[in-house]
């Protein structure tokens, strides 16, 4: 890399990077989101493909005909259900027992930090039922699921009803190797999570609930079932699960195997997959969308969301009775189901060849991690663009660049063994940089204050606010919320309250660098783990974080160097960093010049970032989801939907522990905070 | 004989033959019987024993043995296969002795799926045969049918045909009672020239079936993820009121790393001290963990033995060939005196019949059991192997452009060289100078 090495060259790239600024982040960005829509397109998306070679070449005959039987279970169970109000444990119990499964049941309770108002509960107690078939003359080791999730509001009668016939034409086959857990919980998710808690007696969100007395083994893959009809039109899939975490590829291939040889129309978020026909791209890119906002959301998109924390491959079907004039039959649904299994029977080992990372923009065509990256790669390159520009100011080298610093050292000749020492306490550096240091520490500490005040109040204070306010529960979590959002923003003025005697003049810099590092860095690590949130935060927080500068009262601050540092290449020929040092000197005792510019601008910086704030981007991100579903909202629908978006996305991070709150209010609003504050700088 | 024939075969390649006499072997030189119980799962377990003074091949056509069909044994949900060999003597004074040759094999039905949902069963739904002549070389052909009366009302079962005998023994500590119908007894087959045992229940069993034994035990891994994991193992006292010790032996792959100090034993929420512990920790790649514990169970309790372990990450070569299936963890086994409900008496092994030589009694009070627990299935990380050369290409370069290039960065030192001026002209000029002695230019 004689690009770094050689002093002259490196100069020369800085002096492009220096005078091309502005143009390149502005090309970087379009070229991140031409680059995240160009996706849904041929060239970038391939066709999906079996990896597994034990699910591949087999074929297996589908037998199922028990659709009488099913429709008998559905009309049953629903009968059972209406008489008892909860789940017919005893009935699940003895009818599982009669089609010749080992049955256990497991009882849970949860109090919900707050009342859940969107579905109605806050003391949650109910009872799972689970059934095992023991595959003859094997050891028990290993083991598939088929589970139905019950909940108030999804009564999933032929689900269950299909999972019995399934679960007694199983049982006769004799080829089965590995064991099949055919498991009905209450409560759809929370029933769910604590079966599997039990079921690796782990206690990761404080649940309580009964052991579990039967196991079988490690579980494989797991498939999750929905319906609610006597027959489908369609069969809709969901594979995002908790925290954005999806099954391996070929799980999707599987089930796509066989609706095809079924001849079932399938669906990936509820949108025909007909990428033959002319708007086939298009629609491309509105799955692609879809799948995008559902997997930035870390909410599981069905009970199989929860089994992935677990290593176990899963995904949820769900049956779609609509207006089109084909339907299918409960017998169509088994033989597919029935298929899989007998394939997922078939695997040596767990499902690892194909792909864990990869967006889809139909169900026959996915995009690998390889090709999505740049997109995101494109985003994070304006701040590093950013970065760079503002750490070439040598008033700032100091905090990121090491190196920078090293050279400039060099060059204005200071010894090596003087500037080992951190970069921060250096002791050749002028005085006014540690000062500028000094004054970053409030606000970074104010503004993560601000974000810990975030996380803990609303829950914690919850009781106080209701006792003293006209408020219920979790209507005082979620305006608590929005208060301490909102009180976020009076952080410039606590902060100069803090620093009015000793704030530097120039020191909003290092604080927007530090400010940049730090979103970069948060950015770069979400999208390594989640593509999707990584993406949607970096398109929305990028241009705010790029754009924002003081451009507070009347007057500000211009050194010579600053100028030079902004507006013209910093320096030309050889000679230049011999002056460097001096300069900057020469920049602590600035000159006060009038700049009118600056201050009918601000209102409408403040408006922007206030645009890109992470509150604002998820409701844009409502918005969006809304109208790609084709049920636009109304701003006052689009509030509530908000108010109640929140209360599930703290409740959500404590019932099943997803990290979308926490990430939130912990990491990127503090973040978002230090930009606020460089906006309101006082100079 | 499908089954049983490999196995004398095999038998006979490991021993070699001529250690046993050359006489014709004597008639009664062969017993043979069939017991079947049902089991606490509501399946049905049968066991055939061939004992015979090994003398000679033996080619049995008839008796027991045509109830071998390898399609139907093959059905079931379990098969185990047994051969015992041991001197005995041939006569009473023990001048000589012969070889006796033991074979056992013990099948599990699924009731369910051979009993079309119902828990009846007959020989001709299990083996697809019926019995039609005994053997003509056995001195003794029986079949035993458990037709134990476990609730207090009698008449819940019912065999057919009604045995002309029955049996009471004492059988891992309860009295059980055995149907009995001998092939040799003219009576039992001549009726219809075949015996068709058929057991019906008179009720659906629900509280017939045979009481969960008072040992029983249950293993699992649990946590989630590469990284940390607990290995559990459940171990089950349903005596009403007599606690007893087990030896309870493990042993632990190495690339299992143990942490000895997270063993905890809990019975009834208390910590159960074990009375003795044996402890040999593991050696990479030479031996497993061996963790041997006496553990006292409390009356009708459950003990809870836990103990956390790391996963190592093993060297790429030895990796199974499909490393993503995990690996197994071979079952503990347990070794208990579990007390009996009846005493049993001493028994002579030469009239009683053959399966009581499967379970031997101590003493009165107490008969002995080992259990196996499941084996395991632990994923440890696992590399991509279908990668490896363009990973470890991708990150060597990776590494060495961006290590070189910043290593030679901050250990340089920049300095401004004046460039030089004149090419050869002036070194010429030099050499002649330092020849004259003046300075260099």
């Amino acid at each position: 890399m004689g690009l770094l090495s050689d002093p002259v060259r490196r100069r020369a790239l800085a002096r492009l990077v220096l005078r091309l600024n502005a143009p390149l982040c502005v090309l970087s960005y379009v070229a991140g989101i031409a680059w995240f829509l160009a996706l849904a397109f041929p060239p970038l998306t391939q066709r999906t493909y079996m990896s597994e070679n034990a699910m591949g070449s087999t074929m297996v005959e589908e037998q199922f005909a028990g659709g009488e039987r099913a429709r008998s279970f559905a009309r049953d169970f629903a009968a059972h259900r209406r008489k008892s109000g909860a789940l017919p444990v005893a009935w699940l119990e003895w009818t599982m027992r009669s089609v010749g499964l080992e049955v256990y049941t497991q009882s849970f309770s949860r109090k919900l930090p707050f009342p859940d108002e969107t579905h109605e509960r806050y003391m949650v107690s109910g009872i799972n039922v689970y059934g095992i078939l023991r595959a003859p003359r094997a050891a028990s080791t290993e083991s598939l699921v088929l589970t139905v999730p019950c909940g108030p509001e999804s009564p999933n009668s032929q689900a269950v009803g299909l999972m019995l016939a399934l679960a007694a034409h199983f049982r006769g086959q004799i080829y089965w190797a590995k064991d099949i857990i055919f498991l009905v919980t209450e409560h759809d998710l929370l029933g769910s999570e604590a079966w599997l808690e039990a079921y690796h007696d782990v206690n990761v969100t404080g649940m309580q609930s009964s052991p579990l007395q039967g196991r079988a083994g490690a579980i494989q893959a797991a498939v999750a079932l929905e319906l609610s009809s006597d027959v489908v039109t369609s069969l809709d899939v969901a594979v995002e699960g908790l925290n954005g975490q999806l099954p391996n590829l070929d799980l999707l291939n599987l089930f796509q195997t066989f609706c095809q040889k079924g001849g079932l129309l399938c669906t990936l978020q509820g949108k025909p997959q007909d990428w033959t026909s002319a708007d086939g791209p298009l629609q491309g890119v509105q799955t692609l969308l879809l799948m995008a906002l559902q997997q930035a959301s870390g909410h599981p998109h069905g009970a199989h969301g929860l089994f992935l924390r677990y290593r176990v491959e899963a995904l949820t079907l769900r049956g779609v009775n609509s207006f089109r004039q084909y339907k299918y039959d409960l017998v169509a649904v088994g033989k597919a189901l029935e298929g899989m299994f007998r394939k997922l029977n078939h695997l040596l080992e767990r499902l690892h060849q194909s792909f864990f990372f990869y967006l889809l923009p139909a169900l026959s065509r996915f995009v690998s991690i390889g090709l999505y990256m740049p997109a995101a790669g494109f985003l994070l390159l304006v701040l590093g663009l950013k970065i760079s520009s503002a750490s070439r100011c040598p008033f700032v080298a100091s905090l990121s660049h090491a190196l920078e610093l090293w050279v400039q050292l060099h060059e204005a000749g200071v010894g090596p063994e003087e500037a080992g020492g951190t970069p921060g306490s250096s002791p050749p550096l002028p005085a006014t940089q540690r000062v500028g240091l000094a004054s970053l520490v409030a606000p970074l500490l104010i503004s993560q204050a601000v974000g810990l005040a975030l996380y803990v109040l609303p829950v914690l204070g919850q009781h106080v606010a209701a006792q003293h306010f006209p408020v219920a529960e979790a209507e005082a979590v979620v305006l608590t919320l929005l208060a301490v959002y909102a009180a976020g923003l009076a952080l410039p003025h606590s902060t100069h309250w803090v620093l009015s005697t000793q704030a530097p003049d120039r020191s909003w810099m290092a604080l927007k660098l530090v400010a940049l590092i730090y979103l970069a860095l948060q950015l770069a690590c979400i999208t390594l783990t989640n593509f999707s949130l990584g993406f949607l935060l970096a398109a929305t927080m990028v241009p705010g974080a790029a754009l924002t500068k003081p451009s507070g009262p009347r007057y500000v601050l211009v050194s010579p160097h600053h100028k030079a540092c902004r507006d013209v290449p910093p320096t030309s020929g050889a000679s230049a960093p011999r002056h460097r040092l001096p300069l900057t000197r020469h920049s602590s005792s600035p000159t006060r010049a009038p700049l009118d510019l600056a201050s009918p601008r601000r209102p409408l910086r403040a408006a922007l970032l206030v645009l890109t704030s992470p509150a604002a981007a998820l409701l844009g991100g409502l918005f969006l989801w809304q109208r790609l579903q084709e049920a636009p909202l109304s701003l006052a629908e689009g509030w509530r939907l908000f108010l109640a978006v929140l209360a599930q996305g703290v409740l959500a991070h404590h019932t099943y522990g997803a990290l979308l709150f926490p990430l939130l209010a912990l990491g990127l609003f503090p973040c978002w905070l230090l930009f606020w504050n460089v906006l309101f700088w006082k100079r | 004989m499908a089954a049983t024939a490999p196995l004398s075969l095999l038998v006979l390649l490991l021993l070699g033959p001529g250690v046993w006499g050359q006489t014709e072997p004597p008639r009664d030189s062969l017993r043979e019987e069939l017991v079947i119980t049902p089991l606490p799962s509501g399946d049905v377990a049968a066991t055939f024993q061939f004992r015979t003074r090994w003398d000679s091949e033996l080619q049995r056509e008839e008796g027991l043995s045509v109830l071998l069909k390898a399609d139907r044994l093959f059905h079931t949900s379990y098969h185990s296969q047994a051969v015992h060999i041991r001197p005995v003597c041939r006569d009473a004074r023990c001048a000589s002795i012969s070889w006796e040759l033991r074979q056992t094999l013990s099948v599990v039905f699924d009731a369910f799926v051979t009993g079309q949902g119902k828990q009846d069963w007959s020989l001709f739904r299990m083996f697809s045969r019926t019995l039609t002549e005994p053997c003509p070389l056995a001195s003794e052909s029986r079949v035993y049918v458990d037709v134990t009366n476990y609730s207090q009302d009698n008449e819940t079962l019912e065999v057919y045909p009604p045995p002309l005998t029955t049996y009471q023994d004492v059988v891992l500590g309860t009295r059980k009672t055995y149907a009995v119908y001998d092939l040799l007894d003219t009576a039992v087959i001549n009726n219809s020239r075949s015996l068709n045992l058929q057991l019906k229940w008179k009720r659906p069993p629900g509280n017939e079936a045979p009481p969960t034994p008072f040992l029983y035990a249950q293993r699992y891994v649990s946590g989630y993820g590469l990284h940390n994991g607990e290995l559990s193992t459940l171990l089950y006292n349903t005596h009403p009121y007599r606690a007893f010790p087990v030896l309870l032996l493990d042993t632990v792959p190495w690339y299992l790393r143990l942490y000895v100090h997270t063993l905890t034993i809990t019975s009834k929420g208390k910590e159960n001290k074990p009375s003795y512990i044996h402890y040999q920790p593991a050696q990479d790649r030479m031996q497993p963990h061996l963790l041997e514990m006496l553990i006292q169970l409390p009356a009708s309790s459950v003990t809870k033995v836990s103990i956390q372990f790391e996963r190592a990450l093993l060297k790429w070569t030895e990796y199974t060939p499909d490393p993503n299936h995990g690996f197994y963890v071979s079952p503990s086994v347990l070794s208990a005196l579990v007390p009996s409900e009846v005493a049993a008496q001493p028994v002579d092994w030469e009239e009683s019949p053959l399966f009581n030589t499967l379970f031997p009694a101590s003493d009165s009070s107490s008969y002995f059991v080992r259990l196996y627990t499941e084996p395991l299935l632990v994923s440890l990380p696992t590399p991509d192997f279908s990668m490896p050369y363009n990973v470890i290409c991708l990150t060597c370069t990776v590494v060495a452009v961006c290590y070189g290039s910043f290593y030679n960065l901050l250990t340089r030192t920049f300095q401004i060289e004046e460039p030089s001026k004149g090419g050869l002209a002036r070194r010429l000029a030099n050499l002649i100078r330092r020849a004259r002695g003046v300075p260099p230019l």
